[in-house]
């Protein structure tokens, strides 16, 4: 158990490729943090220089209240979950799960008590004599999180661990995840690049761009009130619309010449407004009302999937499709013109120069 | 998997296109070896005038000979030598080359180099060096105090020929032994090292037993070649003296047969070779076959 903080951590690769610019983050002690971001943001790197596998260029890593930027991995009670889990090829099972122990000299009666133990949670006692190889991709993902449990380090460290297995495995193994640190209670750090696992498992997310942090928060914080177009466009799915739009006489104008009154206190003339597929309403009538957004798009295709669909659309002026979510019932064709509706209080409004928040 | 059929128009063209191989075999290695067996049941004065048959006397000759014995025995131990010095020092270079570069070709490339010198070059350059009046490590290590001379001291010989051999082999072995480092998962040495193993536990529970399938494989092919393929080193450096202290077994066939004129001793001796390195060949592919997967 302990807490783990980063105070502006930087680092910077041989090189020159500066992976991570400068990351502050506090974790509490039995937090769930989700590092999530695109390919290449530094997810990876930040995680490594928490598990000591990578030097910090710059700054300061706290796990405790010990300062560990020259403590070696071994000596920083943590344990790591690798995307294509490490498992010793050459040891069984029941050996995996011991090594770490032997290594730190526990009694021998000791280390069988923790591995059985182990492996009863994670239900994989009847592989304890088989080699990693003999085992499915599923049945190994559990093995590496045995080898990381039963250790009891103060913190897991999770890189892609799901990454490897199939779509419905992946959904059944995150809910087990999200149990066992529920039951254990342990501090974990877990690097995602899918935004719906990140929303599911965290407490806090850490949304991460080229090296710099965007948005810390709950994944409702982050849902409901993204602080940039960058996180409004990778998290949820599908994307956020993102409408450009011209302020003047206190009043946003689109550039079909709808418009609806400025948020208070805006300031930019140029602005994104932005929102999500569910907060637009297909509105028979194509009322303008001075308080809600409302647009006119022409239906260019509709991807059912399942429970609803997503109609896809091109709205004068913007440059990408515009996605409306429906009700699967809803019948839309190509080529068939819509009012859209969202009420103002359901509209997230961006700097157009930077991509900030400009809303509350 | 399945081998792919292919059906050809002419009948005599697949035995055409095998042909240079089959002529090759049969010329260079079924009618030499048959006349070493033809020759080994036979005696043959030192003139080559007159031959006769004697069964298996020739073999029982030589089990009875101590210079064959100490032969074997020297053999052993050259091979026994050569392949613990070429592939520890293979495996200690790749173990530092793999550390260092990843993925660069630059030592690589520098380190295979003594693989294309010639054998008997090989031989020569380490003659040189070891030369107890010319020689700069023969003179080192006088002035270290240890006075060599491999023309005298049959310990020294031997030493030489392991030494000049082994050097031959380093980089053939090294390459597998890289290769072989180079395909264990970054992550595995990571895993360990959270696991509170440190580098030299990684090595020998990790990294070790991983190699273990090349480190035996490479084991074969350095006894094969330690046995058949050093017989140019042996003639560039000490020509099997002082005495026959460093007369390996190849090099003795040939002194047999080619100085002695010995021919059947010669033969039998050859017929022995031939065995050996049937039974490597067999332990070699069984091995091939049922390679260690992890
Ligand atoms: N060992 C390395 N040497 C140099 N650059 C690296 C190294 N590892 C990662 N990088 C670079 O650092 C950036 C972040 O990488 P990484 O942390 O792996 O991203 P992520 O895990 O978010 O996909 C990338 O631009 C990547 O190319
Ligand atoms: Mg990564």
């Amino acid at each position: 158990m302990a807490t783990i903080s980063l105070d502006k951590v930087r680092k910077v690769y041989a090189g020159g490729v500066e992976a991570v610019k400068g990351v502050s983050i506090d974790i509490a002690d039995g937090e769930f943090i989700v590092l999530v971001g695109p390919s290449g943001c530094g997810k990876s790197t930040l995680l490594r220089m928490i598990a000591g596998l990578e030097e910090i260029s710059d700054g300061e890593i706290r796990i405790g209240d010990r300062v560990v930027n020259r403590v070696e991995p071994a000596d920083r009670d943590i344990a790591m979950v690798f995307q294509n889990y490490a498992l010793y090829p050459h040891m069984t099972v029941y050996n995996n799960l011991a090594y770490g122990l032997k290594n730190r000299g526990e009694p021998k009666d000791e280390i069988d008590k923790r591995v059985k133990e182990a492996a009863r949670i994670l239900e994989i006692g009847d592989f304890l004599d088989r080699k990693p190889r003999q085992l499915s991709g599923g049945q190994r993902q559990r093995v590496a999180m045995g080898r990381a449990i039963v250790r009891k380090p103060a913190a897991f460290l999770f890189d892609e661990p799901l990454s490897n297995l199939d779509a419905k495995l992946r959904v059944q193994m995150r809910i087990e995840i999200k149990r066992l640190q529920e039951t254990l209670g342990t501090t974990s750090v877990y690097v995602t690049h899918d935004q719906l696992e990140a929303m599911t498992l965290a407490h806090r997310l850490v949304v991460l761009n080229h090296g710099r942090i965007e948005q810390i928060g709950t994944p409702l914080e982050v849902y409901e009130k993204p602080a940039s177009t960058f996180v409004a466009g990778f998290i949820g799915s599908p994307a956020m619309n993102l409408i450009p739009v011209k302020a003047k006489d206190g009043r946003l104008h689109l550039e079909s010449g709808e418009g609806l009154d400025a948020p208070d206190g805006f300031g930019a003339e140029h602005a994104l407004l932005g929102v999500r597929p569910e907060d637009l309403q297909v509105d028979a009538d194509g009322a303008e009302n001075a308080d809600a957004l409302s647009l006119r798009m022409k239906v260019i295709a509709v991807e059912p999937v399942g429970a609803e669909s997503y109609v896809h659309g091109r709205v004068a002026g913007v440059v990408d499709d515009v996605v409306v979510r429906v009700p699967a019932k809803a019948e839309f064709s190509a080529g068939a013109e819509l009012n859209l509706k969202a009420s103002r209080d359901r509209l997230h409004v961006f700097d157009a120069a930077n991509g900030g928040r400009l809303n509350g | 998997m399945q081998t792919k059929r292919i059906t050809f128009n002419n009948r005599w063209l697949p035995y055409l296109l095998v042909a240079p191989q089959l002529a090759i075999t049969l010329v260079f290695f079924i009618w030499p070896a048959s006349q070493a067996l033809y020759q080994s049941v036979l005696r043959e004065d030192a003139f080559g005038l007159s031959s006769e048959f004697v069964w298996f006397e020739n073999f029982e000759t030589l089990f009875d000979d101590p210079l064959y014995l100490s032969s074997f025995k020297v053999t052993l131990v050259f091979s026994a030598g050569t392949t613990l010095l070429s592939m520890g020092a293979a495996l200690l270079l790749a173990v530092m080359a793999d550390r260092v570069i990843r993925g660069s070709t630059f030592y690589k490339t520098f380190l295979i180099w003594p693989y294309a010198v010639a054998p008997a070059v090989a031989g020569v350059l380490w003659w040189f060096m070891f030369n107890p009046t010319i020689g700069i490590l023969a003179y080192t290590m006088r002035q270290l105090g240890y006075d060599w001379n491999h023309t005298l001291n049959a310990n020294d010989a031997l030493l030489l020929i392991i030494i000049a051999a082994a050097w031959k082999q380093v980089s053939y072995n090294f390459l597998f032994f890289l290769a072989g480092l180079q395909a264990i998962p970054r992550s595995l040495i990571e895993a360990a090292a959270i696991d509170g193993a440190g580098p030299q536990k990684r090595f020998w529970t990790i990294v070790f037993p991983l190699l273990s399938p090349t480190a035996f494989f490479l084991m074969v092919v350095n006894i094969v070649y330690s046995f058949f393929e050093t017989f140019a080193i042996v003639h560039a450096t000490t020509a099997g003296g002082p005495g026959q202290a460093t007369s390996i077994l190849v090099y003795k066939v040939w002194r047999d047969g080619f100085v002695s004129l010995d021919l059947g001793g010669s033969a039998a001796q050859s017929v022995i070779l031939m065995l050996i390195v049937i039974s490597l060949t067999v332990v070699q592919f069984r091995f091939i076959e049922r390679r260690v997967e992890y």
